[in-house]
């Protein structure tokens, strides 16, 4: 039997990952660099410029939080859906399946895979921000916990997605229909208190709204919500989406007929 | 000797309420060259499914090397390697990414699984295109990408489902030389193939597949000592006319054209008296060729009487 096999298989899907949206940074890394920086432009500089402040801080500074995380939850979700949905239609995925790499081993490759992209666009953001503000981080290891956990739930939310997904149309229904409306509602670009208690009610049954808010208390030291509550519900989302993740790929589903 | 594999009662419905396998039984002993052929449809691919795992059996048990497949999952799966009818590879990745890293799916170190890829694409003469996109391999080099795939953690048994499908005659000589090898080193291969002739030159055991039951299970000499008779043709120096035919009264025979003529011979008869006629009438034979296949004309025979 072979040392390290399950250490050596997981390393072999990571490097495969980063590969492929390495070698496809055209359409991996340069376009949400290229949103971002419009939003930057337009919503932060242009028109933030008349609206001045908001929760206590420059309209820009208040949404450089809220973008990165933007860019980091999409890229994650878009990273492991598109990767592991391809793999499936190609069959290329067989390869792996009928290899002896256990189920959770094939599960952290690709959200290990996951969360590099996301943060690998993450920082790309964060240094365009440079050019907008001076960023500085107010407690860097929620910073650093909250982007990663982020990370680690939209690339498993990307895996769910990708092992129920039967045709292109279905991997990207989730993204257009139910994420971007999540993140676009879930105040990256304007504070909880503009809105009327009924808006806020349904706020907080948003969780990116906890993510946005606990990673921008990360940066400015500001946010809507508890963050220890916040980083809990994390830890929940992570741990509920692995066990459903798991025990549908022991099951087979949308892989082994 | 122990069993490369053993299927016992194998059932499988998919979810659409199809029966694929209805009670598969198959043993193939280990160092074995087994055929296992079958029409469109039969079962074929679906077993070699449930061994590769990829399909999950309904109810009835597996094993590789006496270790069943559902509980003895790292070792089992270790133990095959499966080379499939359909390409099943990244066309956008490079040929010696696709081998390293079904070398990394196995837990091969990275110095090893770097040996091994080298080995076996020289073997399977892909080294010239390490470095190619497999998008830009012709139909017969995705083929033998496959196979150095699957060989690349060196397994014991080798399930290849129809390799030469659409590959041309050359390229499938040479193809099946290399399964040679590879068998005489004591891999046990399992090969289904719509060309019988592949099976009968390369194949010493042999079951036959059909509506999701083994119909037949034997050795391929067995098999073809069950053929009753067989047609010859009869190559000729020179041209022969059908009265100069008809005198030669030889039973049985027919003229298919002025160079050749065709005879039926039983499963007991010999040619020497055809020769017989020939050399009195000094006619030259140039050459000698069956008709058809032997094992196609087995196979279809029990297909019919299934």
């Amino acid at each position: 039997m072979l040392a390290n096999y399950k250490y050596i298989a997981f390393e072999t899907i990571v490097v495969k990952e980063i590969r492929r949206f390495a070698r496809i940074w055209v359409q991996t890394l340069v376009p949400p660099a290229i949103t971002i920086a419009l939003y930057f432009l337009i919503f932060g500089n242009l028109i933030g410029s008349r609206i001045g402040g908001m929760g206590g801080f420059d309209y820009m500074d208040f949404i450089v939080p809220g973008l990165i995380m933007m860019a980091v939850i999409q890229n994650s979700y878009a990273n492991v859906v598109s990767s592991f949905f391809s793999q499936k239609f190609q069959r290329s995925i067989e390869e792996l399946l009928v290899s002896p790499v256990p189920n959770y081993v094939i599960l952290c490759g690709f959200i290990a895979g996951g969360v590099a992209r996301g943060l690998a666009v993450g920082v790309i953001v964060t240094l365009m921000s440079f050019a907008f503000t001076d960023l500085s981080i107010h407690n860097l290891p929620i910073t650093i916990i909250v982007v990663l956990m982020t990370a680690i739930v939209f690339s498993l939310a990307g895996f769910l997605n990708a092992l129920f997904a039967n045709s292109f149309d279905d991997i990207s229904i989730i993204p257009t229909f139910v994420l971007t409306p999540l993140i676009y509602l879930g105040g990256v670009f304007y504070s909880v208190d503009l809105l009327p208690s009924a808006g806020r009610i349904v706020s907080s049954f948003n969780p990116i709204f906890y993510m946005v808010n606990t990673f921008r208390y990360g940066i400015l030291g500001s946010s809507d919500v508890n963050i220890y509550w916040s980083l809990g519900m994390l830890c929940l989302f992570v741990l509920v989406l692995y066990v459903i993740c798991i025990v549908l790929l022991h099951k087979g589903t949308g892989l082994r007929h | 000797m122990t069993s490369a594999i053993s299927i016992k009662d194998l059932h499988k419905t998919y979810g659409n309420g199809h029966k694929a396998l209805k009670g598969v039984d198959l043993e193939v002993e280990e160092g074995d060259f087994f055929a296992l052929l079958g029409p469109n449809g039969a079962g074929k691919s679906t077993t070699i499914g449930v061994i590769s795992t990829l399909v999950k059996q309904t109810s009835g048990t597996v094993s590789v090397f006496g270790k069943d497949v559902a509980t003895h999952i790292y070792e089992t799966k270790l133990d095959i390697g499966v080379v499939p009818q359909e390409v099943n590879f990244s066309l956008f990745e490079k040929v010696m990414d696709i081998v390293m890293t079904q070398a990394g799916y196995y837990g091969l170190p990275r110095p090893l699984a770097k040996e091994r890829t080298e080995k076996y694409l020289k073997k399977l003469g892909l080294w010239d295109k390490r470095n190619d996109r497999a998008r830009m391999l012709s139909g017969g080099m995705k083929r033998r990408l496959m196979i150095a795939r699957a060989l690349v953690h060196e397994p014991r048994l080798l399930i290849l489902d129809e390799p030469t499908a659409g590959v041309d005659i050359e390229l499938r000589r040479s193809m099946w030389e290399f399964l040679q090898e590879i068998n005489a080193n004591d891999t046990t291969i399992i090969l289904t193939t719509h060309y019988l002739e592949e099976a009968e030159s390369l194949c010493r055991n042999i079951a036959i597949i059909d509506e999701g039951r083994i119909i037949e299970n034997t050795s391929m000499k067995l098999l073809l000592n069950k053929l009753d008779s067989q047609t010859l043709v009869f190559d000729l120096r020179e041209e022969i006319h059908l009265g100069a035919f008809e005198a030669l009264s030889i039973e049985r025979s027919r003229l298919v054209d002025p160079h050749s003529f065709e005879v039926d011979i039983g499963k007991d008869e010999d040619v020497n008296g055809v020769f017989q006629q020939l050399q009195e009438h000094n006619i030259g034979v140039k050459g000698l060729r069956n008709k058809t296949n032997r094992l196609e004309q087995l196979f279809l025979a029990r297909l019919k009487n299934a």
